[in-house]
């Protein structure tokens, strides 16, 4: 019992944390706690990043398999704090001046990242469904959460409808799983794959557990919550949702993938690479036509959901050591992203429109250039780190025998950047029209120089996180 | 006789009819939250109808998570409600439609 808790103490302590936390608001000055909440909460998450990331090697089970303390679950856990934390000291100002900014806010995306911590290092169907639910519950309020905007609000419903749905789908493919293979542990389903093949029960088992799983990573065609939920919700929160659920999503699909079907690769190899093409399509045709710079960015996660699939379609270690690359470098190219939307502003009010960005480049050439390295690091032109993350996933994809997908990548891609390219377009050569005013905050400036600048310094060493990759892959992989 | 296969018949059929209620519905949000609880119930029958052929607890176990998640679903899910109508006055399904594209 013991050694079972010692294993989920990171979770523990966050949830204790915002337990007392909430209480603590509550009795007391409650909004006016909003900022340091914020700041003491990305305090504890980064403290506890550092804690798991030094933390032993090796694999721990607790609670008799149910939670699973691995190479990759670590990782994993580390992008998935690092980035909740630098996306919430990242929203602070913008929210505290729009007075926005509940007490509630922080709290409930460290409830989120604990749910998270939960999908990530689950080796069960229920503690797999369990955090999935504490994930998907508190993002469908942080989407809501200004509750006086129409958007917001309206964010927020179609987030939980969707998102219900896609929990539903889900939750009947676990069933059939547990029926079929008569136990609901990964350790267990694994044995029930014969010859390499699923039974007819299993399979459809599968396609609904993939299916909902699908929903949550946003990849096409279950992306249609995306696109309106990211428009509609607070920048700060839009940004959230672009970075961690979207690694914990993933590595819950790499981990029930691998875990309790990675003796049965042939059989969802084919659908993963479907998915990937689809989101890959989609995200580059879709996002052409679109005038608002959070729908773009939807499009864009879509589109690189797409990449970061096609790592997993390829069932090798090098696939998933791939993805979890290419995650990595996803998060850091979106933090840098938002800083700069963050920093878009008129008379005050934030400015989302792509057209605002004409001629930008002549009043502020230093953040221009920022956003063009990392639009073209989004597009994965060669120089820069994008580049590099995508070549690691064409090549696993190629490596695994899928030439026709790494070949449908490339050209997904080339589509891909000419949107990107147009906001380049426009920051330098587009027509003046209503211009727009820059925040001069530190603390967005900072993250904006920091995300621009790994794009290009990360190259060297793809962000420093290959070696640990390589291990998460290795203790996933069988 | 009854066996399994009448309890996975009848858990696919209100799993069917749960989804067709949310995609057919144009009136109400609240028939989407009955929609959903719908489904969940079907996946409870699943649940509990394997777990008594395979005498096996676990299923019963999942059961009960499941039914608890359900309750604070649709808590959240009304609350949500609940803002969107003040802000719109409204919940009708075609209503939902500031943002498209």
């Amino acid at each position: 019992m013991q050694a079972d808790l010692s294993v989920v103490l990171p979770e523990i302590v966050l949830s204790l944390y915002v337990m007392a936390a909430l209480l603590g608001a509550v009795y007391t000055v409650k909004d006016k706690l909003g900022p340091i909440l914020i700041w003491s909460t990305s305090a504890l998450m980064v403290v506890l990043a550092i804690w798991i990331g030094t933390s032993g090697a090796g694999t721990e089970e607790a609670f008799n398999g149910m939670i699973v303390n691995d190479a990759f679950s670590r990782f994993a856990k580390v992008a998935i704090l690092l980035s909740a934390a630098a996306v919430m000291i990242m929203g602070q100002e913008y929210m505290s001046r729009r007075d926005m900014l509940r007490f509630e806010y922080p709290l409930l995306v460290a409830l989120s990242a604990v749910g998270m911590m939960v999908m990530v290092s689950a080796g069960d169907l229920m503690a797999l469904y369990m955090g999935l639910e504490l994930q998907s519950l508190a993002l469908y309020v942080v989407a809501a959460l200004r509750r006086d905007s129409v958007k917001s609000t309206e964010a927020g419903l179609k987030y939980f409808v969707l998102g219900a749905l896609s929990s539903g789908l889900l939750l009947y493919g676990a069933s059939l799983v547990y029926g079929f293979a008569g136990t609901t542990k990964f350790s267990g389903i694994i044995q029930a794959a014969e010859h390499g093949h699923l039974t007819l029960g299993l399979l459809f088992g599968l396609v609904f557990l993939m299916s909902g799983m699908a929903f949550k990573v946003s990849a096409a065609p279950f992306h249609m919550w995306t696109p309106d939920v990211y428009e509609g919700a607070p920048t700060p929160v839009t940004a959230f949702f672009a970075s961690a659920p979207k690694v914990a999503a993933m590595g819950l699909f790499a981990r029930v993938m691998h875990d309790a079907f990675g003796l049965a690769i042939a059989d969802w190899s084919q659908i993963v690479a479907l998915l990937s093409v689809a989101s890959m399509f989609l995200g580059a045709v879709a996002a052409i036509g679109q005038t608002d710079i959070k729908r773009l960015m939807a499009y864009s996660s879509i589109a690189h959901m797409g990449y970061a699939l096609m790592g997993l379609a390829a069932g090798t270690q090098l696939g998933v050591e791939a993805l979890l690359v290419y995650m990595s470098i996803y998060v850091a190219m979106n933090i840098g992203t938002f800083a700069f939307i963050l920093m878009l502003e008129r008379d005050g009010k934030p400015v989302t429109d792509i057209n605002a960005l004409n001629q930008y480049a002549k009043r502020e050439p230093g953040r221009a250039l920022g956003m063009l390295i990392l639009l073209f690091s989004l597009a994965g032109v060669p120089p820069m780190l994008g580049f590099f993350g995508k070549f690691m996933v064409l090549q696993a994809a190629f490596d695994a025998g899928l030439a026709w997908l790494a070949i449908l990548g490339v050209v997904a891609s080339v589509i891909g950047a000419f949107y990107y390219l147009r906001i380049v377009y426009y920051m330098y050569f587009g027509e003046e029209v209503e211009g727009v005013e820059t925040n001069r905050s530190p603390v967005l400036l900072a993250f904006f120089v920091v995300g621009a600048g790994l794009m290009v310094v990360g190259t060297l060493t793809t962000l420093g996180v290959e070696g640990a990759a390589e291990a998460a892959a290795a203790t996933l992989v069988k | 006789m009854i066996g399994l296969e009448h309890y996975l018949t009848v858990a696919a059929t209100l799993f069917v009819i749960g989804i067709f209620g949310l995609f057919l519905n144009r009136k109400n949000v609240i028939i989407l939250l009955m929609s959903i609880e719908l489904m969940l119930l079907a996946v409870n029958i699943n649940l509990v109808a394997f777990s008594s052929f395979l005498g096996d607890l676990v299923g019963q176990v999942f059961t009960l998570f499941v039914l608890t998640v359900a309750a604070a679903e649709a808590a959240i899910g009304l609350a949500i409600l609940v803002c969107f109508f003040r802000n719109r006055g409204t919940i009708a399904v075609e209503d939902i439609n500031v943002m498209k594209g």
